[in-house]
């Protein structure tokens, strides 16, 4: 038999070698540890005697301390078994929107606008003029395909986001957006949902039990639906309309008392959010003091951020005016209005809902990942 | 002066004119929110946890804390004497700082006090002492199980539970984070 290799053991005129199957021992003149040998020999039902030639040996100890072998390696090849999930997960992703007539599309990651919402940051390209950034959704560049004719459009992308780093967050993760014309909330929180369930059954063997962070969910449709409304007054005693518009104090109450308690057992959506934190969204059709946008959470984490699309390029151009004089007030850079996105409204998009949803995340609560950079090849911190 | 990005296990800030060391914390950002950072705070005075959610960007400051080398010399009635090393100047520190090190203290001990604004809050013992048993039952001879357990007190009056060899005057390891028996120092 022939295999090549990477030695893990060493003694006396024998080797332990570990190739992508498992590992074996070797009776051949001992290689150095770490090396990548190429093993020839015969098995005689114990180990196989034969020769180990060395095609690679490792400078330095081996196995390198804070080194790529221990980093995938690790905790039975945690990672390594991470990334060969996340290929299942990706392609599950492909599946469910390829079977439902959706175009997979690619769009720029170096853009003039990189969105104005004010608590967004962008990474800026150094050298390009005209200014770019990098994308913090592909959110406008799809919303410009809609314009162009197509009815469903699906997305897996990097995007970037400055200053965001914990266990949920990573400066460049993975996002998947999707558009569907003729539709709002509820047609894209149906999609969300059957999405889910379809990549969980894809991982876990056809199951919808998915193993969370803290306690195992039932991803299965239906979610529930819970009014951002009828959430701070179950989890925090209060009524939304008396917070706001204290900003701060909403996102605190968010963060302190709802989250944590949202899809614990079963995801929830929390839906009609206050009609100022719109962003991209519409307004809802029967209650304009709210608008027509859902989150998704699974155990208190969110998953997903999804509209029915504002397409009236009136008042998105209003909205854009009001987060560029938002941003500068807080001191921060006011990114240009992206004229060619407003152009696309302006020519026309039907109605349409889209969502915008954390790949990495989603991997992390199929997968029962502490944190969403142990489903990622390099984190960030191992750049 | 010190932020939010100063944040990590460990840091210790000022809360209300008290020193607090982070536990733990979390990066939490709801996704057109602004950030904050949740983090688990422990009172360094008196052990008591507290859970705050300080926004991203928000000063924090830092507590301004010392931990100095010292020597236990003896207990004076509710009160336990220490020497600086250095400086040879002696701290008295009351019971209620020390908490459950006192059952960890002996006498000429080397140890680390813990100074806020000069003043003593607390100690932190070795990560493992020896200490005598001075009251067990006695074991049966030859029974080298160690699934069963029997209660041992020791000099400082700490009670722990230990392997039935173990007998009245054996020296044992004790790991003072948890103040569970380690084993038998061989004398």
């Amino acid at each position: 038999m022939r295999f090549g290799g990477r030695v893990l053991l060493t003694a006396e005129g024998r080797a332990r070698v570990q190739d992508v199957t498992g590992t074996l021992d070797v009776s051949c003149p001992a290689p150095p540890m770490g090396a990548w040998v190429l093993v020839d020999g015969e098995w005689n039902g114990v180990e196989v005697v034969g020769t180990c030639e060395v095609l690679t040996a490792p400078h330095g100890p081996f196995p390198r301390p804070g080194g790529d072998w221990p980093s995938f390696q690790d905790h039975g090849g945690r990672r390594l078994e991470l990334l060969r999930q996340r290929a299942l997960g990706r392609r599950a992703v492909r599946d469910f929107f390829d079977q439902r007539a959706f175009l997979e599309v690619e769009t720029p990651a170096a853009v003039p606008s990189p969105g104005l919402d004010l608590h967004l940051d962008a990474f800026p390209v150094a050298g390009a003029n005209p200014p770019r950034w990098l994308i913090t959704s592909p959110e406008y560049q799809m919303k410009r395909i809609l314009a162009g004719g197509a009815q469903r459009i699906y997305q897996l992308c990097k995007c970037w986001r400055r200053e965001e780093l914990g266990a949920h967050h990573e400066p460049e993760f993975t996002m998947l957006e999707w558009y569907r014309t003729y539709a709002g909330s509820e047609e894209v929180m149906r999609d969300t949902e059957q999405l889910v369930a379809h990549v969980a059954r894809a991982l876990r063997d056809g199951s919808t039990i998915i193993p969370g962070k803290d306690a195992p969910i039932d991803v299965a449709p239906p979610w529930q639906r819970l009014t951002v409304a009828e959430a701070f007054r179950v989890f925090a005693d209060v009524e939304v309309k008396d917070v706001l518009p204290d900003e701060e104090r909403f996102f605190r109450i968010l963060v302190d008392a709802v989250e944590p308690q949202l899809g614990r057992v079963r995801p929830v959506f929390l839906t009609h959010w206050p009609a100022t934190m719109a962003s991209l969204a519409r307004l809802h059709p029967d209650d304009p003091s709210v608008c027509d946008r859902f989150e998704g959470y699974l155990g208190g984490i969110e998953l997903c951020n999804g509209f029915g699309e504002l397409v009236d390029p009136v008042e998105q151009r209003r909205r854009l005016e009001r987060d560029q004089r938002d941003r500068e007030a807080a001191g921060k850079i006011a990114y240009p209005i992206d004229e060619r996105f407003i152009g696309a409204l302006e020519e026309g998009i039907p109605p349409s809902g889209g969502n915008a949803l954390g790949f990495d995340r989603l991997m992390m609560l199929v997968t029962g990942a502490e944190t969403i950079a142990d489903g990622m090849a390099i984190p960030s911190a191992r750049l | 002066m010190a932020d939010t990005t100063d944040i990590k296990k460990g840091y210790k800030m000022l809360i209300d004119r008290t020193p607090y060391v982070v536990v733990d914390y979390q990066f939490v950002k709801p996704g057109k929110g602004q950030a904050f950072y949740r983090t688990k705070l422990k009172n360094m005075v008196t052990g008591a946890v507290l859970d705050r959610t300080f926004k991203s960007g928000e000063k924090v400051e830092k507590a301004d804390t010392e931990e100095r080398a010292m020597q236990y010399l003896y207990q004076e009635g509710e009160q336990y004497v220490f020497m600086d090393n250095e400086t040879y100047d002696q701290m008295r520190l009351t019971g209620d700082l020390l908490g459950e090190a006192v059952y960890f203290l002996l006498d000429n001990m080397n140890i680390d006090v813990m100074l806020f604004e000069g003043r003593p809050i607390g100690i932190t013992p070795p990560t493992f002492v020896e200490l005598d048993v001075v009251e067990t039952e006695p074991g049966f001879k030859g029974d080298t199980s160690s699934n069963t357990t029997k209660p041992a007190t020791l000099q400082t009056g700490l009670t722990v539970n230990v392997p039935l060899f173990v007998e009245v005057g054996d020296k044992l390891k004790v790991d003072t984070r948890t103040g569970d028996y380690v084993e038998r120092v061989k004398v």
